[in-house]
């Protein structure tokens, strides 16, 4: 099956897709391919002037600046792959219709434009990390893994809502409000550990985007931080967030499958 | 499966749904769903085909619009899957039925030669020792690095098939290819065709040109309504649908020649609720008199009759109704019959004329029946005028005017 998934034809026409697509992105600007660094750059001195100069949020840990900044980063990744990838099959309508190419590979495009928008941010953490001098621990090898079970979470979300929006265009909209609740669910802006009710922190950390980010805190930026292993005293407990990753990609991945075999009709 | 088969059709239904008003949100679906209403139709566009496509062979597919020839390709492409029956085919196929699918406008020519390259499975490597070939195939050398919205259709399409006929398939399906193309353009893709056939590769062509069936194909089979009509040699499908065409526009004609003839005979319309029956004209030296029988189909109210009459050129020479001359009708109820004469001074000079009948309601938007030439007559007195009409002149004095001198 992976020989199947991974053939030569496969793996030409995705790094075709995604480069048609990075191609494109930055197509008929002045700057080009630097604003793939650029932007986050500078968004993310607009995030460090306003939360940690002026609104001085204190999550009580060190290097506050990248500490937020990782958060918002894998947020925004996760934000890129799902929001991004909703419209992907019907934007490919053309190709849908007109030729057999396996389906899942648009989608998985348009989630690898997101995944190097998060390798270029990660460079861009590096930097403040080492203005910062955070210290790197060995953890740090844990993070590639961490990053993987949130494409996979991603993912899922990913295959399930672009496959549901070539039915109903109500997708979006639902999707966007959706993120705003769990924006406010993930830890991002305010410290977790300091919430007052263990019940809160345990709903929070049911969701792998808490799960996931506060890790990724934790073994790149500060042992500091309040993780999953903290929120459950039961280890048995921690596995949830892990297992709703699976669970939420099983269930993208059966949706897609089964919808996919009309995309060609229903677009 | 016979080893010389590499495509099998078995027993292939293929049904779309065809909602009723597309739902594309959720609350449509929800109303619906509450009220347990059908938000689709369900339409069968294939009907448990079944035929075998032999190695080697050039094979057409060929039908009137609509009647399923494209949904099979894409059943056989492997872009639609067929709701009942199977598909077994040995060999590899080429994934896309059109040319240029997948090409992007805003690339340039080459970038865009890189990605349909991909879609056929090769590599930028591959592609890369392809490209020249491409290029000069296509004759587009100085056009490469341009945008592709900024070819002509005619140079996209160039472009496209030079890059698919590198694919190299076992199975080639190919959707109406040659309707594009100028000349010379078409001479190459007549050469690849024959070229094709002499490699004993497999291609199905779906079209609807017969002159490309006897040039190219072996065998066809000809669809309609979703079912397989006729299934035999090139020679005898083409022939079967020309004149499954000829019978039909034959047919067409004939309807329009009666309607023709008889809208001829009696150049008229209207309701038909009050009809001209017959109509008679008396001619004397002083008077025409017109005498018309009108009778009723159906119950109607008074209506208003009326007549005008032309001269042979066409000109209104008089025109005249009830509603004009003040005459009240009578209602009328079906089958009931009106007399009506019409007496008109003979003001005609020497000319044929035609007379319109008419009848209508008191609105005089609703005609019951307007009847074009129901009547017609001729004047000869033998004294031609070039003037429109000629009526009676008479001389009712003449004399010398005397006294003045007194």
């Amino acid at each position: 099956m992976f020989k199947r998934i991974f053939s030569k034809k496969n793996r030409v026409l995705l790094a075709e897709l995604v480069r048609t697509d990075f191609k494109l992105r930055y197509q008929g600007s002045a700057l080009g391919y630097i604003w793939s660094l650029l932007r986050p750059l500078l968004l993310f001195t607009i995030l460090y002037l306003v939360f940690i100069k002026f609104l001085k949020v204190n999550y009580g840990v060190p290097h506050s600046a990248v500490y937020l900044l990782m958060g918002i980063v894998l947020w925004n990744f996760f934000l890129e792959l799902t929001a991004g990838s909703i419209g992907s099959i019907v934007g490919r309508g053309d190709l849908i219709r007109k030729i057999r190419i396996p389906r899942w590979l648009i989608v998985v495009s348009t989630s690898l434009s997101a995944v190097i928008s998060l390798l270029l941010n990660i460079v861009v953490i590096g930097v403040f990390m080492t203005l910062n001098h955070v210290a790197v621990s060995v953890d740090i090898l844990w993070f590639p893994l961490i990053l993987l079970e949130l494409y996979i979470f991603g993912m899922g979300i990913a295959l399930f809502l672009s496959a549901a929006f070539v039915r109903y265009r109500d997708v979006t909209y639902i999707w966007e409000v959706t993120c705003q609740a769990l924006f406010y669910l993930t830890p991002l802006l305010y410290p977790v550990a300091k919430l007052h009710w263990p019940i809160i922190r345990e709903i929070i950390f049911l969701s792998p985007l808490s799960q996931t980010i506060q890790e990724a805190r934790y073994t790149v930026v500060t042992k500091q931080t309040y993780t999953v292993f903290q929120a459950f005293h039961n280890n048995l407990l921690t596995v949830i967030p892990m297992a709703i990753t699976i669970i939420v990609f099983i269930i993208g991945v059966t949706y897609f499958r089964k919808r996919s075999l009309t995309f060609a009709e229903d677009i | 499966m016979n080893d010389d088969v590499v495509i099998k059709v078995d027993l292939v239904s293929k049904t779309f749904r065809l909602p009723h008003e597309k739902n594309s949100s959720l609350k449509g679906l929800v109303l619906n769903f509450y009220k347990g209403k059908r938000t689709y139709e369900t339409q069968q566009v294939l009907k448990a085909i079944s035929f075998e496509i032999k190695r080697g062979e050039f094979f057409g597919i060929v039908g009137r619009n609509g009647s399923g020839k494209s949904t099979l390709l894409k059943i056989l492409a492997g872009i639609y899957f067929p709701t009942e029956g199977e598909i077994h085919i040995s060999g590899r196929l080429t994934p896309f039925i059109e040319l240029g699918v997948g090409f992007s406008p805003e690339l340039t020519g080459r970038e865009n030669v890189f990605l349909n390259g991909s879609l056929l499975g090769f590599n930028r490597k591959e592609m890369s020792s392809m490209y020249d070939d491409i290029v000069e195939f296509a004759e587009l050398h100085r056009f490469m690095d341009q945008k592709l919205k900024n070819y002509s259709s005619g140079m996209q399409v160039r472009l496209a098939f030079s890059i698919a006929i590198r694919a190299n398939p076992d199975i080639l399906l190919l959707d109406e290819v040659l309707a594009v193309g100028d000349a010379a353009f078409q001479k190459k893709c007549y050469e690849y065709f024959m070229e094709l056939k002499k490699n004993k590769k497999t291609v199905v062509l779906v079209t609807h040109d017969m002159g490309a069936v006897r040039q190219y194909c072996d065998s066809a089979i000809m669809i309609e309504d979703g079912v397989i009509i006729k299934q035999g040699k090139a020679e005898v499908i083409a022939q079967a649908y020309q004149k499954l065409f000829a019978t039909e526009a034959e047919a067409a004609m004939k309807k329009e020649m009666q309607f023709k003839t008889k809208i001829a005979k009696e150049d008229r319309w209207g309701s038909g609720s009050l009809m001209v029956d017959k109509s008679t004209i008396n001619l004397n030296d002083d008077e025409v008199t017109i005498s018309v029988t009108y009778i009723a189909n159906r119950k109607i109210d008074p209506p208003i009759l009326g007549f005008n009459i032309y001269d042979s050129a066409g000109t209104d020479i008089v025109e005249g109704n009830t509603q004009r001359s003040r005459k009240k009708t009578y209602p009328m109820e079906p089958g009931e019959k009106v007399i009506i004469k019409w007496q008109i001074p003979n003001i005609f000079k020497d000319d044929s004329y035609n007379i319109s009948l008419s009848c209508c309601d008191q609105s005089t938007v609703n005609f019951y029946d307007w009847f074009n030439k129901a009547n017609s007559f001729t004047i000869s007195r033998g004294s031609p005028t070039a003037a429109i009409v000629a009526p009676k002149v008479t001389i009712k004095s003449y004399s010398k005017i005397n006294g003045s001198a007194e």
